[in-house]
């Protein structure tokens, strides 16, 4: 098995390779940004931050400890998640703009000490050696999308991210239905912080190099807009916005120095003709069920209370 | 027996004192309203007494523990579900979201729980909050508007679906903030109604109106503030023949007239 994947991507251009494994991490990074600032409401422009200290801790376990790559991993989620909740705890007490700000100064803080700590190389970086695993890396990063869509889904739908949506809406009205404003605006900032750390992980083994300045402030922003193309909130829009600017500095390779233009210029487009996303308001589910003339589950639920109380 | 009991309850904002020394009971099952004019506290009161704001001094209990200093999400959890005067319902969401985020403290499964979305336990609880939603939306009779987005519902049934949402949270007091604004007389009347059956169920209901004939209609005590302090306080009757209260709401010269 492990043979026959290894030929199938052996077989596969490895410049087209690295593309599909950058829309996979691309995808783990929004999907992550996506639970802070989709679906709780608080405006992240740091994310790149959280996938630095986990490229870094991952390189690092393996580098000094050998650690197997799957334990690595998780480790590794769990280390940036534990950070996220400690610089969490006091700049998620502040509100948008200010919350913002929090956010940069404390991606500008971690690049700076990545930058100079002794550990890390400093400016010149580590090098990583790849990893050990059973199957080959890209097929390992598209394992980890899947499941990081599953629980994300998982999420959405559940009595913890309904908690998360109050907060996102109105957190005073929120407050008062019994829910712990802050330990849910903490206890978000770690899932995302959860996914960017796995998600800097597997890049920083793909690569097999990794330099604090990778992970800067337009790493956050490029962050940032594959959830606004795609729709704050909506996971099918995260996904479908982080592959295709995963995917557009490529295309646009031969445009050279004006790529960025485009790129910029087909955000604007978006906030022009779609500013809630491509998938704004619109989710993967109901859009399905909906073409295929079906009401969702809970619908169906209701109705037999709905044909009751009509009738009084 | 008293539900909700304040003592020398006293706010400040800088200069103004919004509150002022207020000494008020809430007796358990009854209903109880609390009218001045506007900009009296009344609001002010309310958010005093669910955490949102802290007296500067005086002490409030609920259930016969003080709640000064405890967080508004407690307070809620401990049995106090309100409205609010400028509706503060999660627009972007359904009915029934809004619904089942009141009942968020009658649920335990968090994180852990929405990986686990299919497992037996948290199948439960789900079937219990929705079970509980449903029988709250029959409350205020809005269960033909589950699915559709809050935001989009006229105004009269927004602040229903708002009295609907304290009440998944079961609470033992249930604070209306002028519930009846912007309503019609037909609305007010099943309002009204709506009010009475939630009395009956046993929930304590302490609500701010500014509609005479509902308050009078509806109240078994009525309680009086004006300029942040209380100037009377008894039954319907009691108050229609307070000086003091038609001084308050029509200036002097009615008072004197009246007396
Ligand atoms: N957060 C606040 N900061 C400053 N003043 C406030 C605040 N909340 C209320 N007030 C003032 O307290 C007074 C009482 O307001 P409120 O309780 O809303 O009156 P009402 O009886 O109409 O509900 C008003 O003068 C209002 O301006
Ligand atoms: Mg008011």
């Amino acid at each position: 098995m492990g043979d026959f994947l290894q030929l199938l991507t052996g077989s596969i251009n490895p410049y087209y390779l690295q593309i599909i494994v950058n829309i996979g991490i691309g995808i783990i990074l929004a999907l992550g940004l996506n639970v802070i600032t989709g679906l709780t409401g608080q405006l992240s422009l740091g994310h790149a931050a959280f996938m630095s200290i986990g490229a870094f801790t991952s390189a690092l376990l393996t580098i000094k400890l050998g650690m197997p790559f799957f334990a690595n991993l998780a480790l590794t989620g769990f280390i940036t998640a534990g950070v996220a909740a400690l610089i969490g705890l006091p700049i998620l007490r502040l509100t948008g703009d200010y919350l913002a700000i929090c956010t940069l100064g404390f991606a500008e803080i971690v690049k700076v000490v990545f930058l100079n700590l002794e550990i890390t190389n400093k400016a010149l970086g580590l090098t990583v050696p790849s990893a050990i695993t059973a199957v080959p890396m890209p097929i390992v990063v598209w394992l980890v999308v899947v499941v990081s869509i599953i629980c994300v889904t998982f999420i959405h739908s559940s009595r913890f991210g309904r908690a998360l949506m109050a907060v996102r809406g109105d957190e005073i009205a929120a407050e008062a239905m019994g829910i712990n404003v802050t330990l849910y605006k903490v206890q978000s900032f770690a899932i995302g912080a959860f996914l960017a750390g796995v998600g800097g992980g597997l890049y920083a083994h793909f690569m097999g190099y990794i330099n604090p300045s990778d992970f800067g402030f337009l790493k956050s922003v490029d962050i940032l807009s594959m959830i606004v193309l795609g729709g704050l909130g909506s996971i099918t829009g995260s996904v479908i916005g982080a592959s295709i600017l995963s995917a557009a500095p490529e295309f646009l390779r031969f445009m050279a120095s004006y790529r960025m233009l485009v790129y910029g210029g087909l955000l604007v487009c978006m906030m022009i003709f779609r500013p809630n996303g491509l998938m704004g308001g619109l989710n993967f589910t109901s859009l399905v069920l909906r073409t295929l003339g079906r009401k969702p589950h809970m619908k169906t639920v209701m109705d037999q209370k709905t044909a009751k109380t009509s009738e009084s | 027996m008293a539900i909700l009991e304040l003592k020398n309850v006293t706010i400040r904002f800088g200069g103004l004192v919004a509150v002022n020394d207020v000494n008020l009971t809430v007796e358990k099952g009854t209903i109880q309203a609390l009218i001045g004019p506007n900009g009296a506290g009344k609001s002010t009161l309310f958010n005093l007494i669910t955490g949102i704001y802290q007296p500067t001094s005086g002490s409030i209990h609920f259930k016969e523990r003080s709640v000064n200093g405890t967080p508004t999400y407690k307070i809620a959890a401990a049995g106090i579900g309100r409205t609010f005067q400028n509706i503060r319902l999660f627009t972007d969401l359904t009915v029934l979201d809004n619904i089942l985020i009141g009942a968020h403290s009658r649920g335990r499964w968090n994180l852990a729980g929405a990986l686990m979305k299919f497992t037996p336990w948290v199948r439960k609880e789900e079937g219990k909050l929705l079970n509980l939603a449903k029988e709250c939306l029959q409350m205020v009779d809005l269960s033909y508007r589950a699915f559709e987005l809050s935001g989009n519902l006229p105004y009269g049934e927004q602040r229903r679906l708002e009295i609907a949402r304290a009440l998944a949270l079961q609470p033992d007091l249930l604070l209306l903030d002028e519930p009846a604004a912007g309503m019609n007389p037909q609305e007010k009347a099943e309002l009204m109604a709506m009010v009475q059956r939630i009395r009956a169920t046993g929930i304590t209901v302490f609500l701010v109106e500014h509609d005479m004939k509902f308050v009078m209609g509806i109240s078994d005590r009525i309680a009086v503030l004006d300029y942040g302090e209380k100037i009377a306080e008894g039954s319907p009757e009691e108050i229609r023949r307070n000086p003091k209260v038609i001084e308050a709401y029509l200036g002097k010269g009615a008072a004197d007239a009246h007396a």
